[in-house]
C-alpha cells in the first residue's frame, strides 16, 4: 500500500512501486479527467501538477510521489472557476476535448510562475501538449484571456 | 413565415408522452428528408430502449436534444440541436443534449445509416430537423390556441413561449407539453425565413465546452462499468499476418493478469487495471505466421505505383490533350508524390463491450454506430434490438472511427469471459494498425500555347484504393472516385484536360482520413497550377481568376483571402506567400500562406483563410473547425509519413510521428462569406489547401517547385 495525496485528499493505493501514476489515477483511483495519448512522455496529456509543476503521469511511478501533493484537472477548481477554466470557456477552446486537461493545467502552472506571459514564454510552456485537433491558436489567446483575469482580480 | 411543409401526411413525426409528463417527439430522420411518403418502421425496436425520440420537453420547460451523429470536435453536438431548436423556437439556455443510442431514426439521409463522416451532419439534418422543429413548435402552438380556445394563426412563438397576439397572454412550453402530448401531428408547418433566424448564424456556446474542462467529459477511455477487466491485445506486426503459436505462462504470472485469450487479431491480455494488462502482453511469448505481406517495403510499393501511373483507367478526357502537347509552346512535366498517413487520434481506439447470452451493451467512441451494431450482430449472433451502442465522446475521429476493429476486439473477449470488457489500444497499437491515407504518385503534364494559356493539363495517379476494402461495388471501370476527387474535377477553365487512375493493391490498409482524396490532389493539382502559371509567366492568383470565370464560389474565396492577405505587398526579406483554393464537401476555401525557412525547416507565420460553407450555423464553429483542418494539414505537409519495412510500420508514436506543436503553429485568421446557399460542410473542408499555400509559397521563395509530402527542404 501506498499513500497518494491527490486533490488534498490522501488515498491508499494498493500498486507496485513501478505502476506509473496515469495508471494509478485511472484505474485504482477513478480519477479519468488525465489521460493516456502516447505513455512515452512525448504528448502531454496525461499532464498532472505535482507541488505545482507539470509533470507526465504516463513516465513517473507512484513510488516517486510520496509526500507530495498532485493536482490532477478534477482539482484544479470545484466549479471550473479557475481563470484558466474561465478562459477556456470564454475563448471556446476544446474541441474534441481529448488534450484539454494536460493544457489546462500546464496553462495554469504557466500563470503561477509567469502572470503575465509573453507570446514565447506561452509556446515554450505549452509545446509539451500535443492537440491534434489545433486548439492552439485558441490556447494562446485564452492564456492571454486569464492572464488578464488574475491581473484585475489582484486589482480589483 | 415562408416554407409550408406538409407533416402529417409525411409520417417522419410521432408523438408520446414522456414519463413524468412531458413531451416526446420521436423524428424518422432519413423519412423526413425524403420527398416521397413512406411509413416509419421502427415499431421493433420502440419496447427495447424507446430510443426513437429526438425532442423531449418537460413540463419544467427543460429541452432535451438527442444527438445521433458523433462529437469528435467537430461541434455537432451543438450545431444539431441548433437546428432543432430554431425552428422550435426553443429558449437555448434551456436545451441540453444527449448522445442518441443507435437507431435507424438517425440516419443521416446524406449517407443512408447512422454514421458521422464526410462532413454530412449539418447538410443531412439541416432540412429534416428544422422540419421536424417547425412541426413540434406547430404542436405545441395547437396546445396553447385550444387552451385558450383561439385560432392558431393568432398565435405566434418566442423562445419556449407561446403568446395569443390580440390578448397578450403567454404560456410556457412547459405548461403545454401534457395537453401537446395528445394531439394529433400536426398536418403543415412553416419553417422560418433566415431573417427570422434567432440562433442559426450566430456564435451560441457549444455546449460542450464545461464537460470539457474538468474532467466530466467521458471519452471510451474513460467507461466504467461494474466488474469490468481491461484488455490489450497482442497483434501481428505484419498487416494480415496470422498467430502460430502463444505461450502466457509468464504473463499469467504478472499480478492483476486473470486471462489471456486468442480472439481473431491476436491475443488478448486481460487484467484487472491498464497497467497489468500492458505488462501481461509484454510478457507473452509469441509466434506469427507474417504471410505474404512479410517482406513489403516503401520501395517496393512505390515501385509499383511507378510502373503501374501510365496504364490507368481514363476517368475524364476533354479535348485532345495530346494534340494540345504536339502543339505547345512551353511543356511542363512534373512527378507528385504523397504518402500513407495514419491519423493519430489524440485518444487512442478503445472500445467497451458487455456481451450477455441475449444481448449486447457497448460503450465506443465511433463514428458508425449503424455498422458497429451490424457488426456486433454477426459476431454474437443478436438481433439489431437486442444491442445497444453507447456513444462516447470521441478525442478525435478524422475517419479512423468509422471503423470497427476496435468494436470487434472488445466484443470477441467480452463474448469468451461472459464480463465487461473495455479493450485498450496503447499510441503504437494505434499507429501501426490503422488504416492508412492512401500514398499515391502522380504524373503531371501541362501544356501552355503560342498565346501564353494554359491549354492542356494531364494527371495520371496510381495509388491504392479506399473503396476497395470497404467497399467494392463503389469501383467503377476500376475507377475509385475517393481517389479521383479534387483531380478529375479540377475547376479551372483547360480544354484539353486528361485524368487517370490506376488501382494499385499494395497490400497496406487504406481508409478514410480527414478530407479523403481532396487531402492529397489538392496538393498536387494546386501546385502543379503555380509551375504552369510561372511557366505561362503570370501570378498564380491572376491565373487562377482567370480560369475560374465559371466558378464565383472559387473566386470569391481566392479574392477575399488574397485581399485580407495583402496579397502582391511587400514582405520582409525571406518571406514569401502561397495561395490554394478548393472545393469539398460542398464548401469553398482558401488560404494564403506565409512562409520562410528558418534552420532548413519551412516556417509558417501566418494563415489567412476564406470560406464559403454556405448558410453558416455557427460561425465561431466555423472557424474553429477552419483553425483545425490548417493545423491537421500543416501537420501533414510538414511532417507525417508512415513507412514501411519487412511489413512493418516503422512509425511507433509522437517521437517518429510528429504533429505540429504549438511552438510551430501559425497565426491564423478565418473570414467566412456570407451566403444564401444551402449549407456545406466544414469539419474537413480547412485541410486540403493548407498543403500547396505552404508548397506554393515555399517555390516562390526559391524558385524550385515543392513534388513531396511532407516538405524537405
Ligand atoms: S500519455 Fe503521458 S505524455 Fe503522452
Ligand atoms: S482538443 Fe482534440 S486533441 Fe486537443
Amino acid at each position: 500500500m501506498l499513500t497518494l495525496n491527490v486533490n488534498g485528499k490522501s488515498h491508499e493505493v494498493d500498486a507496485d512501486a513501478d505502476m506509473p501514476l496515469l495508471w494509478a489515477l485511472r484505474d485504482l483511483l477513478g480519477l479519468t479527467g488525465t489521460k493516456f495519448g502516447c505513455g512515452i512522455a512525448q504528448c502531454g496529456v496525461c499532464t498532472v501538477l505535482v507541488d505545482g509543476v507539470p509533470l507526465r503521469a504516463c513516465v513517473t511511478p507512484v513510488s516517486a510521489l510520496a509526500g507530495k501533493k498532485i493536482t490532477t484537472i478534477e482539482g484544479l477548481s470545484a466549479d471550473s472557476s479557475h481563470p484558466v477554466q474561465q478562459a477556456w470557456l470564454a475563448e471556446e477552446v476544446p474541441q474534441c476535448g481529448f488534450c484539454q486537461s494536460g493544457q489546462i493545467l500546464t496553462a495554469a502552472a504557466l500563470l503561477a510562475k509567469t502572470p503575465q506571459p509573453t507570446d514565447a514564454d506561452i509556446d515554450q510552456a505549452m509545446a509539451p501538449v500535443l492537440c491534434r485537433c489545433g486548439t492552439y491558436p485558441r490556447i494562446r489567446l485564452a492564456i492571454q484571456r486569464a492572464a488578464k483575469i488574475v491581473k484585475e482580480s489582484r486589482h480589483g | 413565415m415562408a416554407e409550408r411543409i406538409e407533416v402529417s401526411r409525411r409520417n417522419f413525426l410521432k408523438i408520446g408522452a414522456a414519463l413524468g409528463g412531458g413531451l416526446l417527439v420521436g423524428i424518422d430522420a432519413a423519412a423526413c428528408g425524403r420527398k416521397d411518403i413512406a411509413p416509419v418502421n421502427n415499431a421493433g425496436q420502440q419496447g427495447i430502449f424507446a430510443p426513437n425520440a429526438w425532442i423531449r420537453i418537460g413540463v419544467d420547460d427543460s429541452i432535451t436534444l438527442l444527438v445521433g451523429s458523433s462529437e469528435m470536435g467537430q461541434g455537432v453536438m451543438t450545431a444539431i440541436p441548433m437546428l432543432l431548436a430554431e425552428e422550435l423556437d426553443a429558449d437555448w439556455a434551456k436545451v441540453r443534449a444527449e448522445f442518441a443510442p443507435a437507431h435507424a431514426s438517425y440516419t443521416n439521409p446524406i449517407i443512408g445509416r447512422q454514421h458521422t463522416g464526410g462532413s454530412t451532419s449539418v447538410r443531412g439534418f439541416w432540412q429534416p430537423l428544422r422540419e421536424a422543429g417547425a412541426a413540434t413548435r406547430e404542436l405545441l402552438i395547437q396546445a396553447a390556441a385550444q387552451r385558450w380556445n383561439v385560432k392558431t394563426a393568432e398565435c405566434s412563438t418566442e423562445p419556449s413561449v407561446v403568446i395569443h397576439n390580440a390578448s397578450g397572454r403567454r404560456l410556457r412550453y412547459g405548461e403545454l407539453v401534457e395537453q401537446a402530448a395528445k394531439l394529433a401531428v400536426p398536418e403543415t408547418a412553416f419553417l422560418k425565413e433566415p431573417k427570422q433566424f434567432r440562433l442559426l448564424g450566430t456564435s451560441v456556446p457549444r455546449l460542450d465546452t464545461p464537460a470539457k474542462l474538468n474532467g466530466t467529459a467521458v471519452f471510451g477511455q474513460d467507461v466504467k462499468v461494474p466488474g469490468m477487466l481491461i484488455a490489450v491485445v497482442a497483434r501481428c506486426a505484419v498487416f494480415g499476418g496470422k498467430l502460430k503459436s502463444v505461450d502466457a505462462s509468464a504473463a499469467k504470472q504478472i499480478k492483476g493478469v486473470r486471462h489471456v485469450v486468442e480472439i481473431d487479431a491476436g491475443v488478448a491480455v486481460v487484467a484487472d487495471h491498464f497497467w497489468a494488462a500492458q505488462r501481461g502482453r509484454d510478457a507473452l511469448k509469441l509466434e506469427w505466421n507474417e504471410g505474404a505481406a512479410a517482406t513489403l517495403d516503401s520501395a517496393q510499393i512505390r515501385a509499383a505505383l511507378v510502373a503501374a501511373v501510365d496504364s490507368g483507367k481514363s476517368a475524364r478526357n476533354d479535348g485532345d490533350v495530346n494534340q494540345a502537347w504536339q502543339n505547345a509552346a512551353k511543356k511542363i512535366e512534373a512527378v507528385y508524390e504523397v504518402p500513407y498517413l495514419a491519423h493519430a487520434c489524440m485518444e487512442p481506439m478503445n472500445c467497451t463491450a458487455h456481451v450477455r447470452k441475449d444481448r449486447c451493451e457497448v460503450w465506443v467512441p465511433t463514428q458508425g454506430q449503424a455498422t458497429a451494431q451490424h457488426q456486433i450482430g454477426r459476431h454474437t449472433g443478436l438481433k439489431p434490438e437486442a444491442i445497444q451502442v453507447h456513444t462516447t465522446f470521441l478525442g478525435g475521429g478524422f475517419g479512423r472511427r468509422s471503423e470497427y476493429d476496435f468494436v470487434v476486439e472488445a466484443v470477441q473477449i467480452s463474448k469468451q469471459l461472459g464480463v465487461p470488457i473495455k479493450v485498450i489500444w496503447t499510441r503504437e497499437d494505434d499507429m501501426q494498425h490503422d488504416v492508412y491515407r492512401p500514398a499515391t504518385y502522380n504524373r503531371m503534364t501541362a501544356a501552355i500555347d503560342q498565346q501564353g494559356t494554359l491549354s492542356a493539363w494531364q494527371h495520371r495517379i496510381a495509388g491504392p484504393s479506399i473503396f476497395a476494402r470497404v467497399y467494392p461495388t463503389g469501383i467503377k471501370d476500376g475507377l475509385d472516385v475517393t481517389s479521383l476527387e479534387n483531380a478529375q474535377n479540377i475547376p479551372y477553365a483547360i480544354p484539353n484536360v486528361a485524368v487517370s487512375y490506376a488501382l494499385v493493391n499494395a497490400g497496406v490498409p487504406v481508409g478514410f482520413w480527414r478530407s479523403v482524396g481532396a487531402s492529397q490532389n489538392v496538393f498536387v493539382t494546386e501546385c502543379f497550377f503555380d509551375e504552369a502559371a510561372r511557366a505561362a509567366g503570370k501570378d498564380p492568383l491572376a491565373l487562377r481568376r482567370e480560369l475560374l470565370k465559371a466558378h464565383p464560389r472559387h473566386r470569391a474565396v481566392l479574392e477575399l483571402a488574397a485581399q485580407k492577405a495583402g496579397w502582391g505587398t511587400p514582405l520582409p526579406a525571406g518571406r514569401a506567400r502561397g495561395i490554394a483554393v478548393a472545393e469539398s464537401f460542398a464548401s469553398f476555401v482558401a488560404q494564403v500562406a506565409e512562409v520562410s525557412i528558418e534552420h532548413g525547416v519551412p516556417r509558417v507565420h501566418r494563415v489567412v483563410c476564406a470560406v464559403d460553407c454556405g448558410m453558416v450555423v455557427n460561425p465561431n464553429i466555423v472557424a474553429a473547425q477552419m483553425e483545425s483542418g490548417i493545423i491537421f494539414g500543416l501537420t501533414a505537409a510538414l511532417k507525417g509519413e508512415i513507412t514501411l519495412a519487412k511489413g512493418r510500420v516503422q512509425q511507433s508514436n509522437f517521437n517518429d510521428y510528429p504533429l505540429l506543436r504549438i511552438d510551430e503553429a501559425p497565426r491564423i485568421e478565418v473570414h467566412i462569406v456570407s451566403s444564401t446557399d444551402p449549407p456545406g460542410g466544414v469539419g474537413e473542408p480547412g485541410v486540403p489547401p493548407i498543403a500547396p499555400a505552404v508548397a506554393n509559397a515555399l517555390y516562390a521563395l526559391t524558385g524550385t517547385p515543392v513534388r513531396k509530402l511532407p516538405i524537405r527542404i
